[in-house]
């Protein structure tokens, strides 16, 4: 398990932490490649359903930032 | 200028065609075919010394193994990158380096690339050297530099890199190209200039760091062009150089490129320069400049920052060490008489406050110490962050002088010597020491006044007047910010808006004169095709392409489902490719779009464009953010980011296949406005946009307008406060578009921006009127004390009835011998613990005012800090200069107020003289603070609109949105957002009027899009919604099912993950479009 690398599944809010996520982008901060984020409006439209789903389709952990 | 004869040639079994004259490193990177380099440089000439970049010729003149940097193609030309025999040289090439150079890391990375740990061979003796001979540094000072200082010097294993004769270069011209280009490190500039090379100093990072010549200047700079640095570029100084222009593949630089003049005809000016920071260096004695761990508070802000010098981690420059201990420094470069500025920067205390919080958060453990003289809180919610960051985060606030700084030789410390308010001297040693610089104008602005002819105050910022704040001396032309006076951020705000409304009533006339409508083609109906997606996958120039693999992605893309066309561009935003775009949607009857590139934040709204022009609805596009969150953030790892760019894509398609058109809806936009308070705040709204062309309707509680201007009798800036309300009310209540309601009430207030409708109770009458926007401007009222002997003498009275008497001239108040003022009545007490910000002010007025009247009085204001921020420290000082005693008091120790025989008498201890004193005055005045009206809180039910903990009605955003509600279409003015000054109130006031007219200065506007919507036949009328929504926005219609109005509606979603039958839904971000993206989220191939 040692070289064990999560798949972390991001749902960001479009209006804090998807800008968040940019600005990573414009200081070139490095970060796990394994990171996929997906934009929300806002995370107030996420739903339980969302989450699982989001197993499913192969992450082992969700983060939800907003 | 004829065509380039064309060369067929053949690499890796790919034919292609090359210009004449191309290398086969070149060749090779237009197949994309990597080859490892070392000597190479893009814009030098070739040299072919390291001999990494062979390659084997197989068919062509000359067979065999060939530096691929330098062999010049030729017809028929066949070459192999990859062969035994090609791996085989690289291999012993990198084995030779890698015992030359056995810690370079370049050499290691390159090495791993080959596939090499470890060289076979071993050295006679340990080698340091770095140096590999490459002649890169020879060749850029030779051939860019046009300089020529250092060459290779002595032969075989003597050979190295030199200036003639092994001495310092006499031509050397210290640019650094050597240093800077060297792939090993191997360069110390120092032993060959005579000169001491100086790092460019990066002016964003306040010189803590140094920067390149060509730069962005900040992270989040709009436009986010880089620029080239005239003064240090070689180029500009030397005509040398012009390395940058090889590198960059849009051809964007421009050496040539002149300032140009361009000449605007406008009709009013806002002047918003902003301000500079004090110099430090003029206050020699805090060391700024020579010792290194003293620090500006904009350098201390750079710290903190995630984007600066040291990301956020708190280090000092000195050692690169966490500090244990910072201090602070207020003051510097304000209130002080010895450099000229006397006034208070206003700001400095809280960001202070805000810094040592940070610090402390950022550093556990830190003692945070601030040096103060008054510590000036004065802003919304900013007493409860003082007193938070002294009580939750240990901040600790010495009450000093700073008499001396010195910096320890072994530590770097810093020694600080201060004296506490009762005289005893004591010294402590500090990691870091922050000076909290004041605010000055730009020089350059002082200039600019100069010329345009306005006035100045005697510091150099824009004079304004109490009445008139924002307006220059000169008829159109405005000021708003820190160039009025120092400021914080929502009062900039405030002003900033304020400048906006005057300049549109000015040109009321001709608004929207100039703005032309952009016409689109009729949206095609797509709702009976399947769908057929296009994937525009994008290089961004090198930005994307260096770290993923574009065509690769692209071809991935095309083998997604209901993919129709995928290509890869190099600049997918550029105007070419848009009208690409468009003819491919024709081409391949497209009706998705995805593009995978940048950010959706900075580029949707540009591709949705793009979408219109070519007939499609706009919501039928996606992005895949393969820069910003990819190939940005994962330089180093290639592969992966490769990968997680194919997933964005496979994402971003399964959402675009379920995309639907969205047709937003156009709404008629009522032109008017409801202004709530016919106080100074309210008359100037209504007045406000009135005079740019719209209905106000002004609706009063009283039966008279004014407010509480009508208790006020002067200001200090001897204004008539008499003269300017009667005339105000003339104004207001002469104008034909302003309709004014006294005595009344709002029974009921619905609908939603745009369309409001409010019934209004006057004595024997209810009317209803329709309105666009709601300006609150419900005001405060002063304090009734209950403390310090109140009501049990006359003669303790509230500021406000001592100025009515001051007005009226009575008697016995002129004759007063002594009269004693306490501050902080009401306000910063356990009760009541906002600060109410103008009482210190008032106090000083009155004081003043009396003292005029009767020089001989004796005046003593008791006080706990004495905030008289921004030109008002200027009263401050003349009252102390003509006698007025100020005398401080703690908290804990309040003054003890006795009326006996009718005679007031006063105990209290002075922290200065360290005992008990006792005061008779004939007079006992109460700075009573203002406080929110007590129907504040059934107005704010009525209106839905929320109030802080105090009970002040409570804005968007308190830095930002000053002037705004949560609520769309409400704002507010006045005391009933906080206390303030009547400038200020003045300034919030005509702020709403612009606010309110970004609104309805449109006749209708586009509703929907991206709102929730309700499912009827689902809706079991729950009330979930209705309870959830942080707007108040959905509803239970006379059918019995929610409804949520689309104007109204903010699209969080919050009633859709809360409704219990799954009736609601967002649009365009419905669960089926989230699924999607999440059930595809990693690429399930490798799991099999």
């Amino acid at each position: 398990m040692t070289d064990f690398e999560p798949k972390v599944v991001a749902f960001c809010c479009n209006y804090c932490a998807y800008t968040a996520a940019d600005l990573a982008g414009s200081m070139r901060l490095e970060y796990s490649p394994y990171v996929r984020i997906i934009k929300l409006q806002c995370t107030g439209k996420l739903d339980i359903l969302h989450l699982l789903k989001a197993f499913e389709g192969g992450a082992d952990a969700v983060f939800v930032a907003g | 200028m004829g065509l380039k004869r064309m060369v067929n040639i053949t690499i890796d079994g790919k034919k292609l065609e090359v210009e004449e004259g191309t290398t086969i490193l070149q060749a090779a990177e237009k197949l994309r075919i990597k080859i490892p380099t070392l000597c190479y440089y893009k814009a030098l000439s070739p040299q072919g010394a390291c001999r990494l970049c062979v390659v084997e010729i197989v068919g062509g003149p000359r067979k065999g193994l060939s530096a691929s940097c330098s062999y010049v193609v030729e017809e028929g030309l066949e070459v192999k990158t990859n062969s035994d025999r090609v791996i085989k040289a690289r291999k012993l090439v990198i084995e030779l380096l890698l015992l030359r150079c056995p810690d370079v890391p370049k050499i290691k990375e390159l090495a791993e690339e080959i596939g090499i740990d470890r060289s076979r061979y071993e050295r006679f003796q340990p080698n340091e050297e770095k140096c590999v001979l490459c002649g890169l540094c020879v060749r850029v000072c030779q051939e860019l530099m046009g300089v020529g200082a250092i060459n290779f010097i002595n032969r075989g294993s003597s050979r190295i890199v030199s200036p003639p004769f092994g001495e310092h270069s006499s031509i050397c011209v210290t640019c650094g190209a050597c240093e800077m280009i060297c792939p090993t490190g191997a360069i110390n500039l120092e032993k060959f200039s005579k000169n001491k090379p100086l790092p460019i100093s990066s002016v964003f990072d306040e010189g803590l760091v140094s920067r390149p010549s060509i730069y962005s200047p900040f992270p989040q700079a709009v436009p986010k062009t880089p620029v080239i640095d005239r003064t240090t570029c070689m180029h500009f100084l030397n005509y040398a150089c012009k390395a940058c222009e090889s590198f960059c593949e849009a051809k964007a630089i421009k050496y040539k490129q002149e300032d140009e003049i361009y000449e605007v005809d406008v009709g009013a000016i806002i002047l918003t320069p902003g301000f500079e920071k004090f110099n430090p260096q003029l206050k020699d004695e805090y060391g700024h400049g020579r010792m290194k761990n003293v620090l500006t508070s904009i350098q201390f802000e750079r710290v903190l920052s995630s984007s600066g010098p040291y990301q956020s981690h708190v280090i000092r420059p000195s050692d690169h060490k966490e500090p244990k201990k910072i201090a602070w420094i207020q003051c510097v470069g304000s209130r002080d008489s010895l450099c000229g500025n006397e006034y208070c920067s206003s700001v400095c205390c809280m960001y202070a406050t805000k810094e040592a919080i940070m610090a402390v958060d950022h550093v556990p453990g830190l003692e945070a110490s601030i040096f103060y003289n008054d510590i000036r809180a004065f802003g919304k919610g900013f007493e409860f962050y003082y007193e938070s960051a002294k009580n939750n985060y240990g901040v600790r606030y010495v009450k000093g002088i700073i008499s001396g700084i010195k910096e320890l030789q072994q530590s770097g410390n810093l020694l600080l010597t201060y004296t506490l308010d009762n005289g005893e001297i004591k010294e402590e040693e500090f990691d870091i020491v922050v000076l909290s610089v004041g605010l000055v104008p730009h020089p350059e602005i002082v200039e600019l006044a100069k010329m345009i002819g306005i006035n100045v105050n005697r510091f150099g910022f824009c004079q304004t007047q109490t009445f008139t704040p924002n307006q220059t001396s000169r008829p159109g032309i405005y000021v708003a910010g820190a160039y009025e006076a120092p400021m914080d951020i929502p009062e900039t705000v405030m002003g900033s808006s304020s400048a906006a409304a005057l300049a549109g009533e000015l040109l009321s006339e001709v608004r929207g004169s100039l703005v032309r409508e952009k016409t689109y083609p009729q949206e095609r109906d797509i709702s009976k095709e399947e769908p057929r997606v296009g994937v525009f996958v994008c290089r961004c120039g090198t930005n994307i392409a260096r770290v993923v693999d574009v065509p690769s992605v692209a071809d991935y893309a095309k083998t997604l489902p209901f993919v129709a066309y995928a290509e890869e561009n190099l600049y997918t935003c550029s105007t070419d490719t848009q009208l690409k775009i468009i003819n491919a949607l024709k081409e391949h009857q497209l009706n998705r779009v995805v593009v995978a590139s940048c950010s959706p934040r900075t580029h949707e709204p540009l591709f949705q464009d793009t979408l219109r022009e070519a007939g499609l609805n706009k919501y039928l596009f996606e992005m895949a953010n393969i820069r910003d969150q990819c190939s940005w953030v994962h330089a180093a790892n290639p592969k992966q980011a490769t990968e997680k760019a194919n997933d964005l894509v496979r994402m971003a398609v399964a959402r675009a296949t379920r995309l639907e058109p969205i047709h937003e809806i156009l709404m008629d936009i009522n032109q008017s406005a409801l202004i709530i308070g016919g106080g100074v705040s309210g008359m100037t709204a209504a007045l406000s946009l009135a005079e740019q062309g719209f209905d106000a309707y002004l609706i009063e509680k009283e039966k008279e307008l004014g407010g509480n201007l009508r208790n006020i009798f002067y200001t200090l800036d001897g204004q008539d406060p008499k003269s300017f309300l009667e005339n105000l009310i003339d104004k207001v209540k002469g104008h034909p578009k302003i309709k004014i309601f006294t005595e009344a009430e709002i029974e009921e207030l619905s609908g939603f921006v745009g369309k409001f409708k409010t019934r209004i109770r006057t004595p024997g009458k209810e009317e209803e009127i329709a309105h666009g926007v709601v300006i609150l401007a419900t005001g405060a009222q002063q304090y009734h004390p209950t403390e310090y002997g109140h009501g049990s003498s006359d003669n303790i009275l509230t500021q406000l009835s001592f100025e009515e008497k001051l007005a009226q001239g009575e008697e016995n108040v002129k004759t007063a011998r002594k009269v004693v003022m306490i501050q902080c009545v009401g306000s910063r007490d356990e009760k009541h613990p906002f600060c109410s910000r103008i009482c210190c002010t008032e106090a000083i007025k009155n004081a003043l005012k009396l003292k005029e009247m009767n020089p001989e009085v004796t005046i003593y204001i008791l006080y706990r800090d004495i905030r008289t921020y921004g030109f008002n420290e200027l009263y401050y000082k003349e009252a102390r200069e003509k006698g007025v005693v100020f005398v401080r008091y703690e908290v804990d120790r309040k003054p003890v107020v006795n009326v006996e025989d009718g005679k007031i008498k006063i105990k209290m201890f002075d922290e200065i003289l360290n005992r008990e004193i006792l005061l008779n005055p004939d007079y006992l005045i109460l700075s009573a603070g203002i406080h929110p009206r007590p129907d504040c809180e059934e107005l704010a039910a009525k209106l839905k609109l929320p109030l802080n903990a105090d009970k002040f009605f409570l804005e968007a955003h308190m830095k930002l949105r000053p002037l705004d509600f949560s609520n769309e279409g409400f704002f507010m003015a006045g005391l009933a957002h906080s206390p303030k000054f009547i400038n200020e109130s003045i300034a919030q006031a005509r702020g709403t009027a612009a606010r309110a007219v970004t609104i309805i200065s449109q006749n209708k506007r586009y509703v929907g899009g991206a709102v929730s919507v309700v499912d009827q036949d689902q809706c079991a009328a729950c009330l979930t919604c209705v309870r959830e929504c942080p707007f108040h926005v959905p509803a239970i219609t006379e059918e019995g099912v929610a409804y949520i109005e689309p104007a109204a509606c903010q699209g969080c979603g919050i009633c859709a993950s809360a409704c219990p039958r799954k009736a609601i839904d967002v649009q365009h971000y419905k669960d089926n479009q989230i699924i999607a993206e999440c059930e595809i989220l990693f690429d399930q191939r490798e799991a099999g």
